[in-house]
């Protein structure tokens, strides 16, 4: 039996199929484009900062204005406790920075 | 010649394989399962990444907050006045709003109020709100209070009295990423919803002439009001590029997960070949292979089975994150949020980290196949037959 043969055919036919995927995927890339100026619209029209993701906080929902008392504040010596604060590093405003003087 | 050697020592390597199709079926189902695992967690993670920071590009330049005993305070409205003064600053808003818990469903909503210095959103069915009795929802919000454009909706205000509104918009699917959990006033009736005292606002949204001057105004706002915290562009997508750093918990455990299942399938096999391996292997040194040969052969075992699960498991991720909106990843992102949209994202896959993660998983995995052969192939043959 040529089992190489059924080897590499299968092979072939899984890599086919990624690329088949990959082909939608980059033709999803590109209809999800032309929705970017409509999404851009949004941005501006509501000034907005963040990304409706973690709507389990507020450190979590806008996490680019959060400061560091939020995270905190629920009991005293509580540590932070939402799942999604595991996910997202400290903000990059709540880092000291050598470009803008903070108080 | 070599080729043909090549294919003969590729066939023998699969009839090993097939010899023992219970044990290497579930190790390429292992292989399959972490890669898919990796990739995925890759993939969303990068589009996530870019999604936010290329809609970011749009946000306000400047984002002025005042701090007040280190926390977030109210700023007042004559601050925008006078950062409006400044030269290079197109416009600076002050801007209301604030997040309402809902007892109803449990959940968290963001109110706010559209900019009047800025074109209206081209997402929304219906059309934003006019009177102080009107909003426009999130589709998240609109499909958890099951209201559609022209119902009424209630809500609880700050001084816990009930208050109605006319739903008069509804945001599209297509733009949950951003709206989901939004409920839009006018300004006035966000001011009167959280009752803010006369004058004063949530923050301030700043846009400038030449964004690159963003950092100078920051610096010039610290300056006259010390009191304020300016939040500049780069800074709010420098904080998305670090939203899914690698250094964050969740990630960095999902992906530790599975790089240590994997290395312990991996020692599994390095730590040495079980005895009929090891005859095998001695048989085949009897009747005259090199142990070139051997190796070249155990190579082939391990790449077969390394490659095919690649290439699976590669397909299944792109599969699952881009087609099915991440359905298994979904839930471990989602948290406790009660509202949480659909991870229907731009796919930006960055192809060179998933070579990377292959070459990672796949040179180890076949190392670890033929350096234990290596070791069999070097014993005497009688011996390795004897066991």
């Amino acid at each position: 039996m040529h089992k190489h043969l059924w080897f590499i055919g299968a092979l072939l036919l899984v890599a086919s199929f990624d690329l088949m995927l990959a082909a939608m995927t980059g033709v999803k890339a590109s209809e999800r484009q032309k929705s970017m100026g409509a999404r851009a619209s949004t941005v501006r029209s509501l000034g907005l900062t963040d990304l409706s993701l973690w709507t389990e906080a507020r450190y979590t929902r806008n996490p680019t204005q959060t400061d560091f008392f939020s995270p905190f504040q629920d009991l005293p010596g509580g540590m932070e406790h939402f799942p999604a604060g595991a996910i997202i590093a400290v903000p990059a405003h709540l880092y000291p920075s050598t470009e803008t003087e903070r108080p | 010649m070599n080729l043909l050697k090549r294919r003969k020592l590729l066939e023998f390597a699969l009839g090993a394989l097939w010899r023992r199709k219970g044990r290497n079926g579930a190790l390429a189902a292992v292989f399959v399962l972490v890669v898919s695992m990796l990739f995925s967690v890759l993939l969303i993670v990068d589009s996530l990444k870019t999604e936010a920071v290329n809609l970011l590009l749009h946000s306000p330049d400047v984002v002025v907050q005042r701090v007040w005993a280190g926390r977030h305070d109210l700023v007042s409205a004559s601050y925008a006045e006078r950062i409006a003064r400044e030269p290079g600053v197109a416009s600076a808003v002050p801007r209301l709003w604030g997040y309402y818990y809902d007892a109803f469903t449990e959940s968290n909503f963001t109110i706010m109020h559209p900019l009047e210095t800025e074109e209206p959103t081209r997402q929304l069915e219906g059309r934003l709100p006019a009177a102080s009795d009107e909003c426009a929802l999130g589709l998240g919000v609109a499909r958890l209070r099951k209201a559609a454009l022209g119902d009424e909706l209630s809500l609880i205000d700050a001084n816990a009295v009930g208050q109605t509104f006319k739903v008069v918009g509804i945001f599209r699917e297509d733009s949950q990423l951003l709206t989901n959990d939004l409920i839009l006033f006018t300004r006035e009736a966000v001011a009167a919803f959280f009752a803010f005292p006369e004058g004063m606002a949530t923050d301030i949204a700043v846009r400038l002439h030449n964004p690159v001057e963003a950092n100078a105004l920051a610096k010039k706002t610290v300056r006259i009001f010390p009191d304020t915290r300016p939040i500049t562009l780069s800074e709010m997508r420098r904080t998305y590029d670090a939203v899914f750093n690698w250094r964050s918990g969740m990630l960095l455990a999902a992906l530790l997960g599975a790089v240590l299942a994997f290395v312990v399938m991996a020692w599994d096999k390095a730590t040495g070949l079980s005895a009929e391996e090891k005859r095998e292997i001695g048989i085949l040194k009897a009747i005259g292979w090199d142990t070139s040969d051997i190796l070249e052969m155990k190579f082939w075992e391990g790449f077969s089975i390394s490659a095919f699960s690649l290439f699976v498991g590669f397909g299944l991720s792109l599969l699952h994150v881009f087609h099915l909106e991440s359905f298994l990843l979904g839930p471990i992102l989602r948290g406790w949020s009660v509202l949480f949209p659909p991870l229907d994202v731009t796919p930006d896959p960055d192809y060179l980290a998933v070579a990377q993660v292959a070459f990672i998983v796949c040179v180890p995995y076949i190392a670890a196949t033929v350096i234990p052969s290596w070791k069999a192939a070097k014993a005497d043959p009688d011996e390795a037959i004897r066991g």
